[in-house]
């Protein structure tokens, strides 16, 4: 049963059928009736996670470390439980942007670099080439056993004898399947759901054959679990102490390490993200994936540790620990069985080979080598007419290569390595991705020269903690630097770098590699600038979740609909052209604009054929003027910060407004205060007028009335009334003059004159005044003549006005006045004093508001002397001022020295001498 | 800004990374059946109860 023949004839069926089942799914998808679209379907693609070396690998863990086995699917689950977060949010973000790998994703994050998306390639090929290799392995090995058990030995593997190793042609036909169900046809959304139907095909063979080993070493190898402890017990010394976290390496930290390790690989990891991501139909569908797929990691571990245990206790008959799962039901003697595992371990290692070279190719083809052949000018890849064969062909060639590839590294060092080894350095060069990937979709800061760095850096102290030592332990390099460290240097001993010690090599590696990577990460982009299309890129990638964060389509160049639809059609092919851009073919001379909507579906499409990068190169060969460059969308984001501007400048305006209207006001109640006063003069000129012209009035009817008046008494009537009609008229004079003043309206006729004579004149006028009251007037002149520049009448008016209030207000018993004229620095001083009882000083300046003795004067004829009648109209002082002042001069009420009266001075500034000498000159003339 | 299914399953996440952590887990390897350690059982019972809950807060949402 179990012959060569047998067992190839199996294998090759059973790729057949995966064939067959491929070809179904694709057929279906073609009929609109997709097999994938269902939740279930997608949950068991996810599953390709467990590949080979969960299918043999795990077991062998679980004999020598205990429980850590757990670990590589406990990150998993708890990545999936937060996946409806993160996992949702990658999967809106390759959507709307056309993603179709891990390098793609990383590259359109940070601007669609194509340094970024070339180097996530790279790092992706170095990592995942000895995965590939592993699974290789695991079918040459169970096959090797399956065919020639009880012999154990380890199949001699050599490059000249690849012909008679059966994973080379397991190899050969897989890559046949790839090529056929990977790359029939260039879809934008590079789905592939021929192959997915198959892996998930593929998960449930490998679980059911996985249970069955499970099932048969648990309940009928053994009575059940308990049974199965307790034999193992008796049976093998200390087995009591191999499952406890004391075995696990490192310990506690190991434990610690490797979960986060798992978690992080199980996003990152290519493949995971091709199935995760990319083939991901409807985003509700990772409602179920959350749960069924831990659900599918918990039942195809949950034999582990019994099978382990049977395995321990078959002794030689079962062997290695990592072929327990095969050497188990043979040491029974069964024969079905044995080629349903080896079925299930042949299904998990072509499962992760399929997705992971379909992952790689496409990274190939669209991150490293289309990038270059579109730049190489010699090759006038620009010329060509149809370039979607050139695409698949690029893709397939990639694929062979990367399998022959993984067969290499299978032949030449795949003996040195155990299988979990391999698998766990995969993981931790795929966990450098973890840093820019999973910071990037959060933090909006991350920008592109530090991811580049981190990645770097990361990978290189990948390379030494992890790489490099398992290159010398497999016996290619001389392990003395790992004891002793490189040049003797202690510190940078791979598994202890700087003296780490103590700590298991993986959680060792993690940790300074995701030091570095995260570190580089965070600290350059703190401190560089993104520009323009990383920042928008960025925007997109952390806002995904957001439901405002539909994407709008940002092209604005112009492009004709023929030139679009002959650079789709050369990439993709004449009818997924034409289902991009609306089933009709334009033709040649079809000079109508593509419209915005048609330029982003084409820059879709052709992402997702060729990635990002080169995408929008192609599109920006066609579009004429500028493909809306992210400048522009800046600036369309600057029109906001132009209204915020607008709204700056209205505040400003209106707060000026306010301070405008503040000021009105105030001017406004000013004019009412001035409006007030008007109103009061008025009223007090026609009190002032009435006063006379009563008396007059009373007079002229007294004589009218009554003829026989004697003569006398007729005389002092007629008297009375000339009087009062002079202060009558001299008072409308003085409101003339006033109102004159006022309005800037008087005219003064200023001319050289001396001062001591305008003195004498006026002093001359009130002569007869101060006869009448007997007031005693001093005049202190100086000798030469005194010249100022003034309106000489004017003057007189003032001087007169001056000498008749001192006249008025003088000691009633003994009047006497003093004027005094004196030179004071480049003017004259004039004061009057008198010694009557003088201005108190609050009043000093009141006495030259207009009518302000006339209240004065009522007080007086209240108190005092209530028969007397006003002496003056109120308006003298006031006139005075306003003509002193208009003659350059001042004019002020002061305390008197000589007697303590009141004390008026005048102070006018002398002629220039220049004047004087020329008016000198024209007087002798 | 989240919903509760979303909060709830991120809660469920930080209890699993917690339950599998050092200290608590320290707590789990205690000898069971036959000096066995009970670490394994009592990890696969808090695996199982992760996925239950899980479930629970998804589908029954989705059916609302």
């Amino acid at each position: 049963m179990r012959s060569s023949a047998t067992v190839l004839f199996v294998a090759f069926s059973y790729l057949a059928l995966l064939f067959v089942i491929a070809a179904w799914g694709d057929r279906r998808a073609e009929q609109r009736r997709s097999l994938v679209n269902s939740p279930t379907i997608y949950s068991l693609s996810i599953a390709v996670y467990c590949t080979a070396w969960t299918f043999y690998g795990s077991v062998g863990r679980a004999a020598t470390t205990g429980p850590s086995f757990l670990l590589i699917y406990l990150g998993p689950t708890l990545a999936m439980l937060c996946g409806w977060m993160l996992i949702r949010k990658m999967i809106r973000i390759a959507r709307a942007q056309r993603i179709t790998s891990i390098a793609d994703f990383i590259s359109a994050r940070y601007g669609k670099s194509g340094a970024i998306g070339a180097l996530v390639a790279l790092i992706a090929i170095i990592a995942i080439m000895p995965y590939i290799a592993l699974q290789l392995k695991a079918i040459t090995v169970s096959y090797a056993i399956l065919t020639q058990y009880p012999d154990q030995s380890q199949p001699q593997l050599s490059l000249s004898g690849f012909m008679e190793d059966k994973a080379f042609w397991v190899a050969l036909v897989l890559s046949v399947f790839i090529i056929l169900f990977g790359t029939r046809h260039l879809d934008a959304s590079e789905r592939h759901e021929g192959m997915v139907t198959a892996i998930a095909f593929e998960s449930i063979i490998k679980l059911c054959a996985f249970l069955t080993v499970g099932g048969f070493a648990t309940f009928i190898l053994y009575d059940g679990p308990t049974d199965l402890i307790t034999q193992a017990s008796l049976l093998i010394p200390d087995i009591s102490h191999r499952f406890g976290l004391d075995q696990v390496p490192g310990g506690a930290l190991g434990w610690f390490g490797t979960l986060i390790l798992a978690m992080l690989a199980f996003i990152t990891l290519p493949r995971q993200f091709q199935v995760l991501v990319v083939e991901n139909v409807n985003e509700q569908h990772l409602r179920r994936a959350t749960w069924l797929f831990p659900l599918y990691l918990l039942l195809i571990n949950l034999f582990v540790i019994p099978i382990a245990l049977a395995g321990l206790m078959g002794g030689a008959a079962t062997g290695e620990p990592d072929n327990f799962v095969l050497t188990l039901p043979l040491a029974s003697g069964l024969h079905w069985l044995p080629l349903l595992v080896f079925i299930g371990g042949l299904s998990a290692a072509t499962s992760m080979m399929i997705v992971e070279t379909i992952a790689l190719s496409t990274m190939v083809s669209n991150q490293l080598v289309m990038p270059l052949l579109i730049r190489l000018p010699s090759l006038h890849l620009d010329r060509r007419h149809d370039l979607s064969g050139w695409l698949l062909g690029i893709r397939r060639i990639a694929i062979i290569l990367i399998l022959i590839l993984g067969y290499l590294y299978h032949a030449l060092i795949g003996e040195a390595y155990s299988l979990v080894t391999i698998g766990l350095v995969s993981f931790a060069a795929a966990a450098q991705f973890a840093p820019s990937l999973l910071l990037g979709l959060y933090w909006k800061g991350a920008c592109r020269t530090g991811a580049a760095a981190g990645m770097i850096a990361g990978i290189l102290a990948w390379g030494w903690t992890l790489l490099i030592p398992g290159f010398a332990q497999s016996g290619w390099l001389d392990t003395g630097f790992i004891d002793n460290g490189p040049f003797g240097l202690s510190w940078l001993r791979p598994y202890a770098l700087f003296g780490l010690e103590g700590w298991d090599i993986y959680t060792h590696a993690l940790f300074w590699s995701l030091l570095v990577n995260l570190g580089l990460l965070v600290g350059l982009s703190l401190f560089s600038r993104q520009n323009g299309l990383e920042q928008t890129q960025a925007a997109l990638f952390t806002n995904a979740l957001r439901p405002e964060a539909a994407q709008a389509a940002i092209w604005q160049g112009h492009a004709s609909r023929y030139e679009l639809f002959m650079l789709l059609s050369r990439y993709l092919g004449d009818s997924a052209s034409r289902r991009l851009l609306g089933h009709t073919r334009p033709q040649p001379d079809d000079e109508t604009p593509a419209t915005p909507e048609m330029i982003a579906a084409a820059e879709h499409g052709l992402t997702g054929a060729l990635g990002s990068a080169t995408a929008r190169i192609l599109i920006n060969s066609v579009v004429r003027g500028e493909a809306l460059e992210i400048s522009s969308i800046l600036s369309i984001l600057d029109t906001t910060s132009q209204a915020l501007e607008y709204n700056r400048r209205l505040e400003q305006k209106s707060s000026e407004l306010a301070r405008i209207g503040e000021e009105l006001r105030s001017a406004n109640e000013r004019l009412r205060e001035l409006d007030r006063l008007k109103d009061e003069f008025v009223a007090m000129v026609s009190h002032e007028l009435r006063t006379p012209l009563t008396s007059i009035r009373a007079f002229a009817e007294i004589l009218r009335d009554s003829g026989q008046i004697p003569d006398e008494k007729r005389a002092h009537f007629i008297d009375i009334i000339v009087r009062e009609s002079e202060r009558l008229s001299r008072l409308i004079e003085e409101v003339l003059d006033m109102a004159r003043l006022e309005s800037g309206r008087m005219t003064l006729k200023p001319t050289r004159c001396d001062f001591n004579e305008l003195v004498h004149r006026s002093v001359d006028t009130v002569t007869r005044l101060n006869e009448e009251r007997g007031v005693e007037l001093e005049l202190k002149l100086p000798k030469n003549p005194s010249w100022i520049v003034a309106d000489a009448d004017r003057l007189q008016q003032v001087l007169i006005n001056l000498l008749g209030n001192a006249n008025k207000f003088a000691d009633e018993h003994n009047p006497r006045v003093v004027l005094t004229l004196t030179p004071f620095k480049r003017s004259y001083r004039l004061t009057v004093e008198d010694n009557g009882p003088g201005i108190a000083e609050a009043e000093r300046e009141k006495v030259f508001e207009k009518f302000h003795q006339i209240e004065q004067a009522q007080e007086q004829q209240l108190h005092r002397t209530p028969a007397s009648r006003p002496r003056g109209t109120g308006l003298g002082l006031p006139i005075s001022r306003g003509i002193i002042n208009q003659l350059g001069g001042r004019l002020w009420a002061d305390h008197g020295e000589q007697w303590g009266g009141a004390c008026f001075v005048v102070e006018l500034p002398q002629a220039p001498e220049l004047v004087q000498s020329e008016s000198l000159k024209s007087r002798v003339e | 800004m989240r919903s509760p299914e979303q909060s709830r399953l991120l809660a469920l996440t930080i209890l699993g990374l917690v339950l599998f952590s050092p200290p608590l887990l320290l707590l789990f390897d205690q000898p069971g059946i036959a000096d066995f350690s009970t670490l394994s059982g009592i990890i696969f019972l808090i695996w199982a109860l992760l996925i239950l809950g899980a479930a629970l807060i998804l589908e029954r949402h989705h059916e609302e």
